[in-house]
């Protein structure tokens, strides 16, 4: 590395790990950040770059490691802390209040005030209208933010950290809800910053933005720091190989048995979306009597809008379901269980389980009329079901009688699927099945899907994790942006040709090869 | 009492922790307490009379906080018990005297049983109507039956004027005699509301434990989201608990009418209070999902031997009401920290385990 390049390194983190409670997301990580220029983090979910950028901005202090600003150890005690030293960051999840106008957003904490104390409202909007006036939002600074477009609220956002006069501006996927035009303007912006000194740390999922406005690239995986170069010498290939490694985790083998008969198909599913546009766009997709169908795709990307769909979630939702080639008329989620669709959804405390509730009563909550006999639950049958699911799926509790907020997250899990197997399915809606559990109970439910797929269930699983993805699928479907953009054969698919389809339909796509079929 | 708590005890207590032990009796522990201290300190405390009289009062508050019990548990509150409490007495009461007027020259009488009847419905389709707004319209629990509760009040009070309903006696020839059996009957030794809130608190415990239904009221308050993608029929139990607190309150209303021969507009004012004091000091947590019908007609015992014992006792009414509010606020800090002190052994237990 030249003294040049050295000298402009403006933040440094040396070997610094952060450890949560059983996990550790960030691993002896080393990474700098030079200024004048956008210094782009990527990785895959759950890879720790989240976690990095949390650290540098104080918002999450690491467990261990040192930070030099300017070559000096600092340690930030929160958030504040690091504003005061120059760092700003421009959060993933939106970290507005809906309830204050745009001009209160941007200046909240250090609102301008007059000689009484009281709030300078027009200097703070005046002042908010140049900020705004940059990003060419057409945003008025005394709209409340609730008012306004997710896509202008992620440019409040944007706004708010640029007003920070920041020397280091960390953006966690600032594009995710932008639209082409307000990411030309964005990297304008970004361009003009980067003119005048500041250092940028870019987090983002879509590799052709990257490669676009990219200096320097640091890869994450799994929590260590797996490649850091000069964007010029690197490409995609590079970049994918680095994101996905070569280590390979326990996938149940595939035992070879062919798949039967179609038993479900979706028929031009649409969904739209609050703010306009469709969250899932046309999509249609056949499933076969045990077969695994994994469905790709980067996160809104309207995977689990489909599974709410095709769940009868949505009211306003359009489109055919067909089990078994007869149509579900159905439009609620009750009677669609009843014909044989159940789903585990992504996020487990919030829609999975009912975490006061025992273990038993969470597995059986969805299959309750099974041990009816007239009004009264049996309560020896519901026993005999719940004892038959803990050894079948290997959930580790001691007593069902306990409840299901003291276990593991795997076995948490292990719960929701037995939940959902409980109802007797046909087709079987993974969200994400993997997500946040240990490496032993992972390993657990993909043997699960695997023995489930041979019992003849169809199932349709969606992850961002590739490796996952090309280990268990019998076909791969991509959705990029609420479409399909991908089938895939898993004898044709490559890791690269997922990415791209993944990646289709973000932004001004450069030219991407598709393999795209069916 | 429904299983989960009380399942969900056994592991804790064979861990030996007496603190715990204890923490979770607390209510029990409160009633015997208060009959302990009232039979030694209030003389006739423990005559027979005067414990059916206790029970007659406490009764009454016991049918409403059932029905409070499980609209708590689903995450809700019902402000409106009061006010149906003082509309369906002046139902059943307007029936009695006056029946149904056809407009035509023809007016139909009910007997009384007929009137029970009507009144019941009426009740519940006061709840239906919390319900519907709840569910249909999304208006949040505490103000759709905060205004039912001043809409029912207004009707009641519209129905006579603001009068009384006096005498409610009926006349043999209309087949309208017999309203006082309700209040004033007996059948082996025993008050009749007594032997209905038995029947009823047993249905309404047998429910909760043993049936579809019940277990769906649970899961609705510990987690919506996950009950309907679960396929529980969400606004079909919401709808259901409302209903049935429509119902306790109607019985409510019928009793209070049959025991005084007569009905009054204003009465059950300020009555959901206790109901929610009683639900609340029975361990039913105000944010869903926890409670049990046994352990709210202990809370309503021990509030209702808590007011008669300091009124035999001549304490003043204003320091009944400060002490009851003192118990309502120690029960519901001494819930807290069984709550705290649960999950810091559950953790332990976890940390052992591996």
């Amino acid at each position: 590395m030249s003294a040049a390049a050295e000298r402009d390194v403006i933040l440094k983190l040396e070997d610094v790990s952060k450890v949560y409670a059983g996990t550790v997301a960030v691993k002896h990580a080393n990474f700098e950040v030079r200024k004048g220029a956008v210094n782009v983090l990527v990785g895959e979910n759950g890879a720790g770059k989240s976690t990095l950028m949390k650290i540098i901005a104080g918002v999450e202090q690491p467990t261990a490691g040192r930070i030099l600003l300017e070559g000096e150890g600092v340690s930030f005690a929160s958030s504040g802390d690091a504003v005061n030293r120059g760092i700003g960051m421009v959060f993933q999840e939106l970290n507005l209040f809906g309830n204050l106008t745009v001009a209160e957003n941007i200046f909240a904490t250090r609102e301008i005030t007059n000689r009484f104390r009281k709030i300078d409202r027009k200097e703070q909007e005046r002042r908010a209208a140049q900020f705004l006036e940059r990003l060419e939002a057409g945003i008025r600074p005394d709209t409340l933010v609730e008012d306004l477009r997710i896509g202008q609220q992620q440019l409040v956002e944007i706004a708010k950290a640029v007003s920070l006069d920041a020397r280091i501006l960390i953006m966690d996927e600032p594009t995710s809800a932008l639209s082409a035009a307000e990411v030309e303007i964005l990297f304008k912006v970004i361009a003009d910053l980067k003119g005048r000194g500041v250092a940028i740390v870019y987090i983002s999922h879509r590799l052709e933005e990257l490669i676009r406005i990219g200096d320097y690239i640091t890869v994450l995986r799994d929590g260590r720091i797996t490649g850091q170069e000069e964007m010029k010498n690197v490409d995609t290939q590079w970049i994918v190989r680095q994101m996905i490694g070569s280590d390979a985790k326990d996938f149940a083998k595939a035992d070879g048995h062919v798949p039967g008969e179609e038993i479900f198909r979706a028929e031009d599913i649409c969904l739209p979306r609050v703010t306009g546009g469709l969250a899932v766009d046309h999509v249609s997709l056949s499933l076969r009597a045990g077969e695994i169908l994994g469905i790709y795709g980067l996160m809104g990307a309207g995977r689990s809008e489909l599974f709410d769909c095709i769940m009868g979630r949505h009211g306003q939702a359009t489109g055919a379901i067909f089990i078994a080639g007869k149509q579900v008329k159905e439009r609620d989620t009750t009677r669609r269980i009843r014909r044989g669709l159940a789903l585990i959804p992504e996020d487990r405390q919030r829609e999975g389980l009912v975490s006061i509730l025992s273990v038993a009563s969470n597995l059986t909550l969805a299959s309750l009329s099974r041990f009816v006999r007239l009004f009264h639950i049996s309560g020896t049958e519901e026993k005999q079901a719940v004892t038959q699911m803990v050894r079948e799926l290997a959930i580790k509790v001691a007593d069902p009688a306990q409840e299901v907020s003291s276990l593991s997250g795997g076995n948490q899990q292990k719960v929701v699927i037995g939940k959902a197997l409980l109802t007797g399915p046909k087709v079987l809606l993974m969200d994400e099945p993997s997500r946040g559990i240990d490496v032993g109970a992972k390993a657990d439910v993909f043997r699960t899907m695997r023995r489930l797929s041979r019992d003849g269930l169809g199932i349709l699983f969606a992850t961002s994790d590739l490796d996952e993805v090309m280990a268990l699928s019998d076909r791969i479907a991509v959705m990029s942006n609420g479409k399909l953009t991908g089938m895939f054969d898993r004898a044709e698919a490559t890791e690269a040709a997922l990415v791209a389809a993944s990646a289709l339909g973000h932004g001004p796509a450069p030219h991407m090869e598709t393999n795209a079929h069916d | 009492m429904t299983d989960i708590p009380a399942k969900a005890a056994a592991p804790s207590a064979s861990s030996g922790s007496v603190l715990l032990t204890l923490m979770k009796l607390r209510t029990f522990i409160a009633l015997i307490a208060v009959l302990v201290f009232f039979s030694i300190a209030a003389p006739n405390f423990l005559s027979s009379a005067n414990l059916i009289l206790m029970s007659k009062h406490v009764a009454l508050n016991a049918f409403l906080a059932m029905g409070m019990t499980f609209v708590i548990i689903t995450g809700g509150i019902d402000l409106s018990v009061g006010s149906i409490v003082g509309l369906c007495g002046m139902v059943a009461g307007y029936l009695v005297l006056n029946g149904i007027d056809l407009q035509i020259g023809y007016t139909i009488y009910f007997n009384v049983f007929e009137i029970a009847l009507i009144t019941l419905a009426v009740g519940i389709l006061i709840g239906a109507v919390n319900g519907l707004l709840i569910t249909r319209l999304n208006v949040a629990p505490f103000i759709a039956t905060l205004g039912v509760l001043y809409v029912a009040r207004g009707l009641a009070l519209l129905s006579s004027d603001g009068r009384t309903f006096p005498n409610l006696v009926g006349k043999p020839e209309l087949g309208t005699t017999g309203f006082g059996f309700l209040g004033a009957g007996r059948l082996l030794g025993l008050p009749v509301a007594i032997w209905i809130l038995i029947v009823v608190a047993l249905g309404a415990a047998y429910l909760a434990k043993y049936t579809p239904l019940g277990r769906h009221i649970f899961a609705v308050g510990g987690n919506e989201r996950a009950s309907r993608i679960s396929g529980v029929r969400v606004n079909m139990v919401k709808m259901f608990v409302y209903m049935f607190s429509g119902f306790c309150a109607a019985i409510v209303g019928l009793i209070i009418s049959s025991e005084l021969m007569a009905s009054h507009p204003a009465t059950g004012e300020s009555f959901e209070l206790n109901a929610i004091a009683a639900a609340v000091l029975g361990g039913t947590s105000m944010s869903g999902g926890r409670g049990t019908i046994g352990g709210t007609i202990v809370g309503a015992f021990v509030i209702g031997i808590l007011s008669d014992g300091l009124v035999m006792m001549g304490v003043s009414s204003f320091w009944q009401m400060v002490i009851k509010g003192l118990v309502i606020i120690v029960a519901v800090v001494v819930d807290q920290a069984q709550r705290r002190l649960q999950s810091r052994v559950t953790l332990m237990q976890m940390a052992k385990a591996g």
